[in-house]
């Protein structure tokens, strides 16, 4: 009897994450139906001659790498970018709860806001946003 | 009356503090003075305690609590002191001999360039050694305990520039280090007996609850007899003293003869009530004495180097002591320990004015006897402090060595015959290698320049030595056979049995080592002898302390280096790497994965910590 | 909902070094660069207001706060006062250290300053997510301290490798903490396993076992201590000084929040690991120790091994032990740091080796004296502080019935004699080598090594006096 509740509990706890497998299932069928279809349908280039399997079959030849080196600093604005657009998904639900939340959760957001703009300003004075120019620091 | 109490210890400290900061501008004879002064101060308040204790018609003791320290739930420890009859004795040795050496220091250690330094130890170790002895509970008396190895430790090693000497002195350390283990675990275990670590509230318990309480005093008794079988230089754990002769020869008559290395002896002494519980642990205590006492006697046979026959003999002297705790004979053990600190003293003192004496060609050893001889009349003050401390320590009567063994001797007689074969032979063995050393140091003729050139040492050296002397000579008036003035002064302490004087027993061991001094006298009419009986067989097996520090490097020195070096070249590169590239090919191919993110053997970290986490939740899963 | 003043006082000392560390951030805007040590001094006010505070705090009663997010206790509050004093002695070690080898930034003491503000915030965590925050915060300003010495090589090797294994870390944190949130229901720590018959439930133990691996990295705890050699030899010096302290006792504030504040009547379940744990961190950090060459890695060894000592404590549920030994490990080992910092030739090479200690005692007494003493403390002689915490946790082990763990213990100190009095032998013994490099001098320094050898010391000799501040009240006590 004891055993018997013991395993019960276990289901019913485990039935809380039957979405989550189902998710899983969904996601990874998902994923194989995709490959499935892309061999199934896409065009095959086997046993074939070597102009055959260039990028181009234009006559066009590949000259170089593929990877190029890129400036170092493009990463940092695409972060920088990253970063404060993540802190904007902050203010969604605030927006959505505004009128329940009232002159409390204004003031809240006005503190986060602050935190926010003296980042922003730290790196503006740091010269992280400046193109060209040399490090600051 | 706290700081009266504490002022034994506070002096040195003084001392150290003056000559720390203004001892540059003292000088050296400012120095040395300072030093010495405060350590006579020290001996003149011991006396007045002593005199307090003694005024006192039930002896009772002093017993002041002077700052408080630990209090954490159960656990209640304060800097206590304690002056009973016990400690007093003990502070009147250590101030008192101290005091001797620090004024005979001065003269030794005249020139050299670290004069300063070797004062401001010598204080520090006063002070540690008072504090060893004035605890009124165990931790204190651990902190003083642990005080005197530091001080041991420096000292030994005070000449560090030679390789020798800085190894000799962390030899010194580890070894005791491995005493302490067992030491903390006796106080642990005490505390968890008895909920206390004082030793008035300890005993309250052992005599309110006695028999009850033997198994828990069995363990604690074997415990604390570890700790003193590293201090005290016993069997298993003697081989650091004849090494600690490196340091400079005051410190080997302070430290490594009359005081520290009693301090096993006076914390047994102490705790006697609890040993007396334990019988076993007695059997074993008295054994274990009773051979190191013939072993280390038969090593001091065959030592060239004189500074270390009178090593053994101190390893070999202690031996008795601990054999007389182990008897249950505490008034003979303290009785010895008191001659033996004068005798011994003044012995290593003499033998310290032969260094001084011989050292002055670079290219003779100044302490190995076959480069002595002849020095009886170069050196007349000298010879006679060791002749009179050398008889005293064969026990020829009338001095003061006589009484003590002979006390230790009856006791024996009466309890154990194993025992008493072992420390008869001993007391033998004794006569003989006094006898050697007396005729290879001081008789015949010079061997070499150094000996001939050889000439007194300075008033200040030779002061103490006739102070020690006179002391060698009387000291066995404190205890006269059938019940003297210690078994008395004690008796609030260790109520014993007074035994009376063995007619028989006593003459038969005085013609015996009367007759052993002269056989060495017979056998090394010829000094060169000596050099030849050491070369092998049975003489180097006795020159090299029966092969004993051979057998640890083997077994424990050589194994704990390879452990050493397996744990850091092996477990913690090979194994627990090879561990991970042997789990097999799930984390392979797990490690491929990551591989592109990561660095060196970042993985393996990784790695660990994944399989660390696989443990944890197993043993959380599987086990419970 | 809205928040009282009681909220606030609850976590002062997090708000006060939060906010101030803004405000530090604006500040260094506007200082010039070549007047950066001013950025030190406001860093240093700051801890000691923050520490002050902390300190004045520590009478109030046991209270909980932020419905119940938080909770004020003296343990709490003296571990902030503890780690503040760290990070201000910490400081007083960078001024001259840093300056010598170019790496004098604002960042670095903003930093810093961050993660104090993530640790204070540790020692208050009465809900698994604070905990997550706090440990959050006080790591990833970590990663970047590492790393801020670039462009050496060294220093970016061991940020790299504090990250990633960090970053690893925390994984199995926040995994156990859902786990225990999905097996439980809350992530309050005082009610986590709500009822006793839950905690067979292998969901909530297999949580709990990942959350301890997470602080188990944090600690330097056998086997996941493997990122510690790396990390502290290759990170300045003065970093490896603040993490090899501050981090190691905010690791621990967290495990005693999780084991002793929480997880009620689940004693029986943690304490056997634990002890398994300690003893294996004991073992293995001081037998590497042993075969160490380099005296930064050593440390690091040691301070493997002290974890070790300090988890004797924490299985043997014994809360004011472990904070007393922390303590007085945090004093020791900044002594030690004071004099690496100090060594060192005037191009900013630093002098690793324990070779490059000989005759420093002659050379340099006083320097040579702050080293020995923090090398007794270390092995745990009297009357220094490291006897009296390894007394503490051991009687507390016996007192649990962990005999076996203490035995352990006093065993393998008495081994670790061994590679601490080598580093005195050359430091006394040995002669010095004729490229010795002296020591630069620098008053803040020779402040901090007074400061952390007055701590050993006072500690070593009157431990009540820190006994009465953390009071016999602990958060063990909290039902």
């Amino acid at each position: 009897m004891q055993l018997a509740s013991s395993k019960l509990r276990w289901f019913l706890a485990m039935a809380d994450f039957v979405p989550v497998f189902i998710l899983v299932l969904l996601s990874t069928g998902l994923a194989l139906l995709v490959l499935l279809i892309s061999v199934l349908f896409g065009p095959r280039r086997r046993a074939q001659n070597a102009t055959k399997l260039m990028p181009y079959e234009s006559g066009m030849r590949p000259i170089g790498v593929a990877q190029r080196r890129l400036p170092v600093r493009f990463y940092l604005i695409a972060v920088l970018f990253i970063l404060f657009d993540i802190e904007v998904v902050f203010f969604y639900p605030w927006a959505a709860a505004f009128r329940a939340l009232g002159w409390y959760g204004f003031a809240n957001m006005l503190i986060f806001a602050a935190l926010l703009l003296v980042g922003y300003v730290w790196l503006w004075r740091k010269g992280a946003l400046e193109w060209e120019s040399v490090d600051k620091s | 009356m706290e700081l009266f109490v504490a002022s034994p210890i506070l002096f040195p400290l003084l001392g150290i503090l003056l000559n720390v900061l203004i001892g540059k501008k003292l000088g050296e004879r400012g120095v040395g003075w300072l030093a010495s002064t405060v350590v006579v101060a020290s001996f003149a308040v011991s006396l007045a305690l002593f005199a307090q204790v003694a005024g006192d018609s039930e002896h009772a003791a002093v017993h002041v609590k002077v700052l408080p320290w630990i209090s954490a739930g159960p656990l209640q420890v304060s800097w206590g002191l304690l002056v009973d009859p016990l400690s007093s004795v003990m502070m009147l040795i250590v101030t008192g001999i101290g005091a001797l050496i620090h004024i005979y220091s001065i003269g030794y250690m005249h020139g050299d360039p670290h004069f300063q330094r070797f004062f401001v130890y010598l204080n520090l170790f006063i002070a540690s050694m008072l504090t060893l002895v004035m605890a009124d509970n165990f931790l204190v008396l651990f902190v003083g305990w642990e005080l005197v190895g530091l001080c041991s430790y420096l000292l030994i090693g005070f000449w560090f520039t030679e390789l020798k000497n800085a190894a000799a002195g962390r030899k010194a350390f580890v070894v005791n280090r491995i005493g302490d283990v067992g030491f903390v675990l006796g106080i642990l275990a005490i505390f968890v007996t008895f909920g206390s670590l004082d030793f008035a509230e300890v005993f309250k318990a052992v005599k309110a609850q006695g028999g009850a309480l033997a198994a828990a005093a069995g363990v604690i008794t074997l415990l604390l007899f570890i700790g003193a079988t590293g201090k005290s230089a016993q069997i298993p754990l003697f081989v650091w003293l004849p090494d600690a002769m490196a340091g400079p020869t005051p410190v080997s008559a302070l430290i490594h003869a009359a005081t520290m290395v009693t301090a096993g002896i006076y914390m047994m002494t102490r705790a006697h009530a609890l040993f007396e519980l334990a019988p076993f642990t007695q059997q074993i205590v008295a054994l274990v004495g009773a051979l190191t006492a013939l072993v280390a006697g038969t090593s001091a046979l065959r030592q060239l180097d004189i500074k270390r026959v009178l090593a053994y003999s101190t390893v070999s002297q202690l031996g008795f002591m601990v054999a007389a705790a182990g008897l249950g004979a505490y008034v003979a053990s303290m009785f010895h320990l008191l001659t033996h600190a004068f005798f011994k003293a003044l012995l290593f003192l003499a033998a310290g004015s032969v260094i001084h004496g011989m050292g002055h060609d670079r290219h003779t050893d100044p302490q190995d006897m076959r480069n002595m001889g002849g020095l009886a009349r170069r050196m007349p003050v000298t010879f006679a402090a060791f002749v009179i401390g050398g008889l005293a320590l064969a026990g020829v009567p009338p001095l003061s060595g006589f009484f003590s063994k002979d006390e230790i001797l009856l006791a024996a007689f009466t309890h154990q015959p194993l025992t008493f074969l072992l420390l008869g032979a001993t007391a033998i063995v004794t006569a003989l290698y006094v006898g050697r050393q007396l005729i290879l140091v001081f008789l015949g003729e010079p061997r070499t320049a150094s000996a001939a050139h050889a000439h007194e040492s300075p008033a200040v050296m030779t002061a103490p030595l006739i102070a020690l002397a006179v002391g060698a000579v009387l000291g066995g008036a404190l205890n006269l056979p059938g019940g003297g003035w210690l078994h008395h002064w004690l008796e609030p302490l260790i109520a014993e049995q007074a035994k009376p004087l063995n007619l028989p027993l006593a003459a038969f061991f005085t013609a015996l080592s009367v007759l052993a001094l002269a056989v060495a006298g017979w056998m090394y009419r010829r000094p060169e002898r000596a050099a030849r009986e050491v070369a092998r067989g049975v003489g180097l097996f006795l020159a090299r302390a029966w092969r004993i520090d051979d057998a640890y490097a083997q077994v424990v020195v050589k194994p704990f280096y390879f452990i050493s070096t397996v744990c850091a070249q092996v477990v913690d590169v090979g194994l627990v790497d090879g561990a991970v590239n042997g789990v097999g090919d799930v984390f392979r191919r797990l490690a491929q994965l990551v591989r592109g993110l990561q660095t060196g053997l970042v993985r393996n970290y990784g790695l660990v910590m994944l399989l660390g986490a696989v443990l944890v939740t197993a043993y959380f899963v599987v086990v419970r | 909902m809205m928040i009282n003043s009681t909220d606030v006082v609850a976590v002062l000392p997090f708000i006060s070094v939060a906010l101030g560390s803004v405000g530090l951030l604006i500040a260094d805007l506007l200082i010039p660069a070549e007047r950066r040590h001013v950025t030190a001094w406001l860093a240093a006010a700051l801890l000691l207001t923050a520490a002050v505070i902390a300190l004045s705090l520590l009478g109030s009663p046991t209270f909980e706060a932020f419905g119940g997010m938080v909770i004020s206790d003296p343990t709490a509050f003296f571990l902030d006062t503890l780690i503040c004093t760290i990070g201000l002695v910490t400081i007083l070690l960078t001024l001259r250290y840093n300056q010598v080898r170019g790496i004098l930034r604002g960042e670095f003491y903003i930093l810093l300053a961050l993660s104090i503000s993530g640790m204070t915030l540790v020692t208050h965590a009465n809900n698994l997510l604070i905990l997550l925050l706090g440990i959050e915060l006080l790591s990833i300003p970590l990663y970047v301290l590492c790393g801020i010495a670039r462009p050496r090589l060294e220093s970016e090797e061991s940020a790299l490798k504090y990250f990633l294994t960090g970053a690893f870390a925390s994984g199995f944190l926040v995994y156990g903490i859902a786990l225990t949130y999905g097996a439980s229901g809350t992530l309050s720590l005082q009610t986590a396993p709500a009822a006793p018959n839950v905690s067979g439930d292998p969901l909530l133990l297999i949580g709990i076992g990942l959350i301890l691996v997470g602080l188990g990295f944090k600690v330097a705890a056998v086997p996941f201590h493997l990122w510690a050699p790396d990390t502290y030899e290759g990170a300045p010096t003065t970093v490896t000084a603040f993490m090899a302290t501050a981090t190691k006792v905010a690791g621990f504030a967290a495990l005693l929040r999780v084991l002793h504040g929480g997880l009620p009547g689940m004693e029986s379940t943690w304490q056997p690991l634990v002890a398994i744990i300690a003893a294996a961190t004991m073992i293995v950090g001081n037998l590497a120790a042993l075969a160490q060459q380099n005296l930064k890695r050593m440390l690091a060894y040691s301070s493997i091994a002290h974890a070790g000592y300090a988890l004797v404590g924490v299985a043997a549920h014994d809360t004011t032990s472990v904070v007393f030994y922390l303590t007085g490990y945090a004093f020791t080992t900044l002594a030690a740091f004071a004099v690496i910092t100090a060594i060192g030739s005037s191009e900013g090479e630093e002098m690793q080796f324990l070779e490059a200690y000989s005759g420093l005692g002659r050379q340099k007494p006083l320097l040579g004296a702050v080293l020995a003493i923090a090398m007794f403390s270390l092995i745990g002689i009297p009357p220094t502080v490291g006897f009296i915490g390894k007394y503490f946790v051991f009687q507390a082990a016996v007192a649990k019935g962990l005999v076996w763990l203490a035995v352990l213990g006093v065993l393998t100190s008495a081994m670790a004699a061994y590679y601490y009095l080598r580093v005195v032998m050359v430091a006394f013994i040995r002669e010095g080598s004729a490229a010795a490099p002296l020591p630069t001098p620098s008053a803040p320094r020779n402040l901090a090594a007074a400061i952390s050898v007055a701590a050993v010391f006072v500690l070593g000799v009157v431990p009540a006096l820190l006994l009465s501040m953390i009071g016999n009240g602990m958060l063990s006590t909290t039902p």
